[in-house]
C-alpha cells in the first residue's frame, strides 16, 4: 500500500444527543488526515478511533458516497458541502484542507429541518413538498408510445438541469430565509417544461408552493445562495420559471386557493 | 425437486405471460383494501410495486433505511436501460434483446423469466416518459440510444449519466403520490431485522427504527422484498454504504432458498483504490467504453506519463485480442483482462492496479463539447475524486464489486420457497444467469415492480386469502427477542476491532478466493479464512453501547454479522461449481489459451442452496435450465 503524507486538523464539531437536548461545539484534534480520503472517510477513520477509546462516536447522514443519492451533508466552515464548488460533502476530498486547518462542522440548520444526532438532520419536510405534487399523476399501464410526443433536444436538455436535484437541503441550509424555494422551483421548472407535465402545472405550483409555506421555510428573496451551494449547479433561472408558473397559476388561472 | 418447481407456464416462449396473466385469478378491486403487504425497500423495484400495488387499492406498508425513500441505491446507476423498442432501426426486437440477456448471463438464466424481461421492456420506456423522465432525445425531439457493452445494437436509453437517478425519481414521484393520498404508510430510517412466518407462510416483519432503536412488528398478508444487491460482502464495492443483505439473508435462515450465491459481477470500470482507508469504490459508467480506449504500456517498466507513451508503445490489449468487440467486450471479460494486465505487472497509477481508459481520439473526433455532453457528469466526478480531469490525461479504471446476479430463489412468480416472501429486482436472482447484460438492472427493476408482481401477487392473495396474525402474535413477539438478544450480545463482546477492521478482513478474502478468478484450493482456504473472521467477530468486536439512539456503527456490525455467513456460503456454493462460468473464471476450468470453459454437462442448473440448522452446513438444491428456444454456446467475442 503507497504511503501518503498526512495532515492535522483541528475539528470544531457540532454534538447534540437529540432533537430537544442541548448542543453545542466538541473541538477534536485529528492528526493523520489522509489527503486521498473523502471528508466522509475521515469522519469514519476518526470514529473507529474514538470507539476504540469508548468515546461516542459523531453520527452524520451518508450513503451513496458518490455524490448523487443527496444523504449526506453538513456545513462546513460555513459553507453547505464545504468548500468545493459543484459537489456534495461525500466527494470534498481532504486535500481540499491544509495542514493545522480549523474546520468548524456543523448541521444543516434551518427552522424546518430538526437535528435528529450531531450532524444529522430530519428532512421530512422535503418529503412532504414532494407529495403535495412533485410527480405527474399517471397510474402504471396504459402510458402511450414514449415517442408520440416529440420534445426538443434544448427543452429536455433544460428539463434534465432542473431535475438533477438530489434533494439535499444544502440551499435551505445557505438560504438566509431557509427557504426551499430552488428545491421547488427544480421540480416545478423539470414538469413546467415537459408536455407531460402540463396538465397539472397550476395545481401542482400552487400546492407545492403552499407545503412549503407551511412547513416553515422562508420564501426567496433572491440572495442566490442556493445556486452557489447547490452540488449540482442548479441555477435560480427555475425560480424564475417557478415564479412565472405561480402568477399563471395564481393571477391568470381559475384556482386562487393559495 | 418438488420443492424447486419454477411454476414456468407451459407454451411457447412468447405467449407464456399473456396465458399466464389470464391464468392468474384476479383480486376485486374492492377486495384489494382488505389484504395489507409489506413493501421493504425503495429502490426502483420496492418504489414501483409500492406505488402500483397502492393505486390498484391494496393497503401497502413500505420500509426504508434512509430519511427518504428517494435516496436509494438504483439512484446511483448510470448508464441506462435496454429496451427492445428498436426505434434506430438496427433489427433490434424482443426476440433480440432476449438472446442478448441470455447469452450475456451464459445461459445460466431461465428462458422464460428473461424473455419476459425483454417482452416488457417497451411498456417500461412508456412509462418512464409518461412520468417525465428526461431522457435524452435527437434533434427531431424523438428518444436517443446509446449502444452498450455486450450487444451490437443501439438499445439503451438515458438521461445524460443519470438514468437511474432519474427512473428512481420517476417511481419515487410515483410513491410520494400514493404516500400523500393516504395509500402508503412509509416508514424512513427503518431496517427490517427479521422476516415472521405462521401456518407456512410470510405474515410480517419486525422491523429496527434507526432513530429510537425500538423493535417493532408489522404484519401483513404478503412480504415483498426489494432490498438489493449483496456486493458490499467484499467490503469496497460500488454499493452505496447502506446497500446490505440483512433482509435476504434473515429471510434465507427462514426458509427461503439463496440461488447462485457466488454469482456477482466484478464491474471493469470502478475506480482505483487510493487509500487504505477508502470505504468504497466509484463505478464510472460503462456507456464510457463506447468511447474510451484502454490501454496498458507495452513495456511493464515503462514510467512515462500517459501521453508522453507513443501509440507503438501501448498495448490497446481489448481491441487486439477482440476485434469484433474491441471496447465494449462483456464486463466479465474486461474486467479480468484488466486483472491480467495488472497481474502481468502492466497496471498503471501509483498501486499498479489500473488500466487507461483513454479519451483523446474521441474527443479528436467529436470535439470536446460533444463529450461533455455524454459523459460531462461523469468526468466532474472523476476529477473530484482523483484531481485529474479526464480530458487531459487518461482516466485510470480497476475492476469493483458492483452487481450480484445470486440471490433468493424466487419462483416465475417471483415468489421465494416461503409462501407468501416475494423477492424483486436485484434481491432476488431470476433474469441475469451468471452475468448480467449492462442496462438490464434497472430494467429488470420496473419489469418486476410496475408489471410483474402486481399480476403474480394477486394469484397468490386470490388463493391464499388473509394471514390473520396480528402484531401481538408470539411469532413476533419471539422474532422480536432474537433481535434484541443479538443485539446485546453484540455490544456485550467489548473486543478491540471495529466493525470496519473485520468487514475489510472480509471483503479482502473474498475477493482473493471468491472474487474474479477461483480455484478448488483457494475456495478451501477461504471457507476457513472466512471461519476464522466468524470468530473474530464474536470475539474481538467492538461497538458502542448506543440502543437507544441513532448509531450507524452498531449498524453496520448487525449487517456484517449477516455478510461473514452469507460470505461462507459464496465460496461453498463457488467451490461447488466446478465451472467457469458468466463473470467468473474457473481455474481449473479452461482452454489452452485461458479462456472460459462452461460446463454444461454438469452444472446447467440454478444452485439453490437451504438453511439448515446450525452446524449442519447448508443443502443444495437443483432446478434444471431447459433450453427450448436457444442451443447454448460457448461465448466468442473475438
Amino acid at each position: 500500500m503507497t504511503v501518503h503524507e498526512s495532515i492535522a486538523l483541528t475539528l470544531k464539531v457540532w454534538r447534540q444527543s437529540g432533537p430537544d437536548a442541548p448542543g453545542s461545539f466538541e473541538t477534536i484534534e485529528v492528526n493523520d488526515v489522509d489527503p486521498h480520503n473523502s471528508f466522509l472517510e475521515m469522519l469514519d477513520h476518526l470514529n473507529n478511533q474514538r470507539i476504540l477509546e469508548d468515546k461516542e462516536p459523531i453520527e452524520f447522514d451518508n450513503d451513496c458516497r458518490e455524490g448523487i443519492c443527496g444523504t449526506c451533508g453538513a456545513v462546513v466552515n460555513g459553507l453547505p458541502h464545504g468548500p468545493g464548488r459543484g459537489m456534495t460533502l461525500c466527494q470534498l476530498h481532504m486535500r481540499s484542507f491544509s495542514n493545522g486547518d480549523v474546520v468548524v462542522v456543523e448541521p444543516f440548520r434551518a427552522r424546518a429541518f430538526k437535528i435528529v444526532k450531531d450532524l444529522m438532520v430530519d428532512r421530512m419536510p422535503l418529503q412532504e413538498i414532494m407529495q403535495a405534487g412533485g410527480y405527474i399523476s399517471v397510474n402504471t399501464g396504459g402510458a402511450p408510445d414514449a415517442n408520440s410526443l416529440p420534445i426538443s433536444q434544448e427543452t429536455v436538455e433544460e428539463a434534465m438541469d432542473a431535475a438533477a436535484c438530489i434533494g439535499c437541503g444544502a440551499c435551505v441550509a445557505t438560504c438566509p430565509n431557509a427557504s426551499a424555494m430552488l428545491f421547488v422551483s427544480g421540480k416545478v421548472s423539470q414538469f413546467s417544461l415537459l408536455p407531460q407535465g402540463k396538465p397539472e402545472a397550476k395545481k401542482r405550483v400552487l400546492s407545492m408552493l403552499k407545503t412549503m409555506d407551511s412547513c416553515g421555510f422562508g420564501n426567496c428573496t433572491n440572495h442566490r445562495s442556493c445556486e452557489n451551494a447547490c452540488p449540482k449547479n442548479i441555477s435560480i433561472a427555475h425560480i424564475a420559471r417557478f415564479n412565472r408558473e405561480f402568477l399563471k397559476a395564481a393571477f391568470l388561472g381559475k384556482s386562487s386557493n393559495i | 425437486m418438488s420443492y424447486l418447481d419454477a411454476k414456468i407456464p407451459e407454451g411457447p416462449l412468447s405467449e407464456k405471460w399473456d396465458k399466464h396473466r389470464m391464468a392468474i385469478p384476479l383480486v376485486n378491486p374492492a377486495n384489494r383494501r382488505r389484504f395489507t403487504v409489506v413493501v421493504v425497500g425503495t429502490g426502483l423495484a420496492g418504489a414501483s410495486a409500492s406505488a402500483t400495488l397502492a393505486q390498484m387499492g391494496y393497503k401497502v406498508k413500505t420500509f426504508c433505511l434512509q430519511d427518504s425513500p428517494r435516496r436509494a441505491h438504483s439512484i446511483a446507476a448510470q448508464g441506462g436501460i435496454n429496451a427492445a423498442k428498436n426505434y434506430t432501426n438496427d433489427s433490434d426486437s424482443i426476440w433480440r434483446l432476449f438472446y442478448d440477456t441470455v447469452k450475456g448471463g451464459d445461459y445460466r438464466s431461465r428462458e422464460a423469466n428473461s424473455y419476459r424481461l425483454a417482452q416488457i421492456s417497451n411498456a417500461i420506456i412508456d412509462q418512464c416518459v409518461a412520468q417525465g423522465v428526461p431522457f435524452a432525445r435527437d434533434y427531431g425531439g424523438l428518444l436517443a440510444n446509446r449502444s452498450f457493452g455486450g450487444t451490437q445494437v443501439s438499445r439503451t436509453f438515458y438521461a445524460r449519466g443519470q438514468t437511474g437517478q432519474q427512473l428512481l425519481l420517476g417511481a419515487y414521484g410515483a410513491l410520494t403520490r400514493q404516500i400523500g393520498a393516504g395509500r402508503v404508510d412509509m416508514y424512513n430510517r427503518h431496517e427490517m431485522v427479521d422476516l415472521v412466518i405462521k401456518n407456512n407462510r410470510a405474515c410480517g416483519i419486525v422491523a429496527r427504527n434507526l432513530i429510537n432503536g425500538e423493535l417493532e412488528s408489522h404484519d401483513a398478508d404478503a412480504v415483498l422484498l426489494a432490498t438489493g444487491g449483496y456486493s458490499n460482502v467484499y467490503f469496497i464495492s460500488t454499493n452505496a454504504a447502506f446497500c446490505n443483505a440483512t433482509a435476504i439473508w434473515r429471510a434465507h435462515k427462514k426458509g427461503a432458498f439463496f440461488a447462485n450465491p457466488c454469482f456477482n459481477q466484478i464491474h471493469p470500470t470502478g475506480l482505483p483504490i487510493l487509500s487504505d482507508r477508502q470505504i468504497k469504490s466509484t463505478l464510472m459508467s460503462e456507456s464510457l467504453r463506447n468511447d474510451g480506449r484502454v490501454w496498458v504500456p507495452k513495456d511493464p517498466a515503462d514510467q512515462r506519463k500517459p501521453g508522453d507513451i507513443p501509440k507503438d508503445d501501448r498495448d490497446y490489449y481489448l481491441e487486439a485480442k477482440y476485434p469484433s468487440y474491441g471496447n465494449l467486450v462483456p464486463r466479465d471479460v474486461a474486467s479480468r483482462n484488466a486483472k491480467e494486465q495488472c497481474d502481468a505487472g502492466k497496471g498503471v497509477g501509483p498501486t499498479g492496479r489500473a488500466v487507461y481508459l483513454d479519451f483523446e481520439e474521441a474527443i479528436a473526433r467529436e470535439g470536446q463539447d460533444s463529450i461533455q455532453r455524454k459523459y460531462g457528469n461523469l468526468f466532474d466526478m472523476y476529477t473530484n475524486i482523483t484531481g485529474e480531469t479526464p480530458y487531459k490525461s487518461p482516466m485510470m479504471i480497476y475492476p469493483s464489486a458492483h452487481f450480484t446476479m445470486g440471490g433468493l430463489w424466487v419462483d416465475y412468480n417471483l415468489m421465494t420457497t416461503i409462501p407468501g416472501l416475494f423477492a424483486l429486482g436485484e434481491a432476488n436472482f431470476s433474469d441475469h444467469g451468471a452475468n448480467r447484460l449492462g442496462a438490464n438492472a434497472l430494467l429488470q427493476c420496473l419489469v418486476d415492480g410496475y408489471f410483474v408482481i402486481p399480476t403474480t401477487l394477486a394469484g397468490y392473495l386470490a388463493d391464499n386469502g388473509s394471514a390473520d396474525v396480528g402484531p401481538e402474535d408470539s411469532a413476533f413477539n419471539i422474532s422480536k427477542q432474537q433481535a434484541k438478544e443479538k443485539i446485546d450480545k453484540i455490544i456485550g463482546i467489548k473486543g478491540t476491532r471495529t466493525v470496519d477492521d473485520i468487514h475489510r478482513q472480509l471483503g479482502k478474502t473474498l475477493e482473493d478466493r471468491v472474487g474474479l478468478s477461483r480455484s478448488e484450493a483457494g475456495l478451501q482456504t477461504g471457507i476457513d479464512e472466512v471461519r476464522g473472521i466468524k470468530n473474530s467477530f464474536w470475539t474481538d468486536l467492538k461497538v458502542p453501547a448506543t440502543t437507544k439512539s441513532y448509531c450507524f456503527n452498531l449498524q453496520k456490525a448487525l449487517r456484517l454479522e449477516d455478510y461473514l455467513e452469507l460470505g461462507e456460503l459464496m465460496a461453498i456454493d463457488a467451490l461447488e461449481r466446478k465451472e467457469s462460468c458468466g463473470a467468473h473464471l474457473r481455474e481449473e476450468s479452461r482452454s489452452e489459451e485461458g479462456e472460459a470453459i462452461r460446463d454444461d454437462k454438469n452444472y446447467c442448473h440454478v444452485s439453490a442452496w437451504e438453511h439448515t440448522a446450525d452446524g449442519e452446513g447448508p443443502k443444495l438444491h437443483k432446478e434444471p435450465l431447459v433450453f427450448e428456444n436457444l442451443t447454448p454456446s460457448q461465448r466468442s467475442y473475438k
